[in-house]
């Protein structure tokens, strides 16, 4: 039996760069303007599992929930050696929250249909939750190991796979059963840079959003069904779904399906209470210290 | 020792490796307590592992009115499955109003679990905790839990609430809220829950550990120095462990220089690293994003130090030096040194 890997990735707003345009006047940050990356821990996800198949064979799904740009990082998934893309996109997944998003994860999944392994990054860098990649394997009713640092063994004749996950103060080694859901983190795997061929073939991948904007363009409705059915025959459609495609309550999605909610958002307000200024001088520093040892800071 | 009647309605989840509770749960038990009290509830710990009642006592002391026991073979190393499967039954029973876990390995892996199964909502990395009432389009609210932390990009802080369901979960890491005295003299309830777990719970097998006792002990180091992504280089930072030592201190960094490699995580400040209170910290080329600032803003006092005049570390400095690490820091040790003659 081949296996089987399903890659859950997330494109996020690039949140460690975020540079002056992308303040607004009152200092919050307007997210639209942060460029979209590939969230960095899913890439490792991606690493870990493509080494798998370099080794044992089989074939790689991505699967991402989100706006329709997000098909920019599936082509990056494609380029890296990701056999499948599917984007789960639709309006009325917005505002999902971390229990919201790992059922619109679970239903895609349930529609993928079989699988061996699950991996996904560790947490998003846009919210460092942790979150969706247990509560999808819950909802899946399969085992997780998440904090996974390294595969050290997968035997698909007894259907078992070996992996060290990070734990406080050290590490584990555990051994669980397939199917199973993985969270990797940080430096898992360096990922490898795109394959030229590959990055030739399927820049021209294209999800139903972008073959839609092109024959708006056109006016020709007709020649867009052409152009579908000629991606798919090519293998360069990135598969797109909506609420419907993965028969998902729509109750259970997006703000309405999200048990937590935004009460209330504010502007850090900076608590400037005894300030004192030190020019960086000798005579500056020393009257300083002096006043942190009269003040018994020190020993 | 709470009355007969008083509700059971506020949880922490009380995490043990090797019959040693974390801090962070003992933590949470104070602040459960105030929360419990707005609530006119008691407070109780959840405790799995084996052999492991004799902690009940500790938790009793730290303010728990009951302690839940799970108590198996199956339970003295943890594993995902059955410990989320047991706290989600007995959740399901139950039906408590608030849970707590620390957010370590160990409870960031399993709160998911059980807030996915139970429907209930989950914050990750919440700074504070209140409970209000709180009345939205005309329909009361009781006992919301006020989940707050920073958000997006560091420069907002949002409160998280749960209006619509009746479990209301949040993780929380260890430091940040303040372990208070415990009252040995305190008494509590130890209740027994049978645990039943099925093969299919128990298959992943732990093959191998290994654990280290931590060396770095930021919460209790009195003095410490911390550098940032404006110590982007390996001689930068060196400068910064140099002034660590002379000062007897220990040696710290924001994300930003964990994430360019200057430092172990281990010794990461802040929101998602560890929350410090010493009585100096010395914040060198670093920012000062609110992550950070919600890791060390309590410490007693603050020296900030960084070439950007406008850096928000100066917002929650005592004292503020603007110049160059590579000047400041030799200037600082000299003075230091002539202090000690």
């Amino acid at each position: 039996m081949s296996l089987h890997t399903i890659v859950l990735v997330k494109q996020v707003p690039d949140t460690s760069n975020i540079s002056g345009d992308v303040m607004r006047p009152d200092g919050t940050v307007n997210r639209a303007k942060l460029p979209a990356i590939f969230n960095p821990e899913d890439k490792e996800a991606l690493e870990l599992a493509l080494r798998l198949k370099d080794q044992h064979g089989g074939h790689i799904t991505v699967l991402t929930m989100g706006p329709p740009n997000a098909a920019n990082m599936l082509r990056e998934c494609l380029y890296m050696g990701a056999d499948r893309a599917i984007l789960v996109s639709d309006r009325r997944f917005a505002a999902a929250d971390t229990l919201a998003t790992s059922y619109a994860l679970y239903k895609a999944i349930q529609h993928i249909g079989e699988y061996d392994l699950i991996f996904g990054g560790r947490q998003a860098i846009d919210g460092d939750t942790a979150q969706v990649g247990p509560q999808t394997a819950e909802k899946l009713n399969i085992p997780q190991i998440s904090y996974t640092l390294e595969i050290q063994d997968l035997d698909l004749k007894k259907r078992r796979i070996t992996a060290k996950r990070a734990i406080k103060n050290g590490y584990e080694v555990l051994e669980a059963p397939l199917p199973v859901l993985l969270t990797v983190t940080k430096d898992a795997a360096d990922p490898r840079p795109f394959d030229v061929k590959r990055l030739c073939t399927y820049k021209r991948a294209q999800s139903k959003f972008e073959v839609q904007a092109l024959a708006e363009e056109s006016h020709d409705l007709v020649w867009m069904e052409d152009l579908l059915e000629k991606l798919k025959a090519e293998e360069l459609y990135i598969e797109t779904w909506n609420i419907e495609d993965i028969d998902a309550d729509v109750s259970m999605c997006g703000l309405a399906g999200s048990p937590t909610k935004v009460h209330k958002v504010e502007n850090v307000v900076l608590s400037g209470s005894e300030f004192k200024e030190v020019p960086p001088t000798q005579e500056g520093m020393t009257e300083m210290i002096e006043e942190l040892m009269q003040d018994h800071i020190f020993g | 020792m709470m009355s007969k009647n008083i509700k059971d309605t506020v949880w922490v989840f009380a995490e043990q490796t090797n019959g040693q509770l974390a801090d962070v749960s003992l933590e949470l038990m104070h602040k459960a307590g105030t929360l419990a009290e707005k609530m006119d509830s008691g407070v109780s710990a959840v405790l799995l592992g084996h052999k492991v009642g004799s902690l009940a006592k500790i938790l009793y002391a730290h303010g728990a009115d009951n302690v839940y026991l799970l108590d198996d073979e199956e339970l003295e190393e943890f594993r995902s499955q059955p410990y989320a499967n047991l706290i989600t039954r007995l959740v399901e029973k139950k039906r408590p109003r608030v849970v707590l876990f620390g957010a370590t390995h160990i409870g960031r892996d399993i709160a998911p679990r059980v807030a996915s199964h139970t429907r209930s909502g989950l914050t990750a990395d919440c700074t504070e905790l209140k409970v209000e009432t709180l009345t939205i389009k005309k329909i009361e609210h009781p006992d919301l839990l006020l989940q707050i932390r920073p958000a997006f990009g560091g420069n907002i802080v949002a409160t998280i609430i749960s209006p619509d369901v009746e479990i209301q979960m949040a993780t929380v890491r260890e430091g940040v809220m303040e372990m208070g005295e415990p009252d040995t003299t305190r008494k509590g309830k130890l209740i027994q829950v049978p645990v039943e777990l099925d093969a299919v719970e128990t298959a992943v097998r732990i093959i191998e550990k290994h654990q280290e006792d931590s060396a770095v002990n930021l919460k209790s180091a009195p003095i410490i120095v911390a550098g940032g992504y404006g110590a982007d280089t390996p001689e930068k930072f060196n400068l910064i462990k140099e002034l660590a030592k002379v000062l007897g201190a220990e040696v710290a960094g924001s994300r930003a220089a964990v994430d360019a490699g200057l430092i172990d995580v281990e010794r990461q400040v802040g929101q998602t690293g560890t929350t410090v209170r010493p009585k100096l910290y010395i914040a060198i080329g670093i920012s000062g994003a609110i992550q950070h600032r919600a890791g060390m803003q309590e410490s007693q006092k603050i020296i900030a130090i960084n070439s950007d005049p406008d850096a928000p570390i100066f917002s929650v400095a005592h004292y503020g030096i603007c110049g160059k690490l590579e000047e400041v820091i030799p200037k600082l040790i000299a003075a230091y040194k002539s202090q000690l003659h």
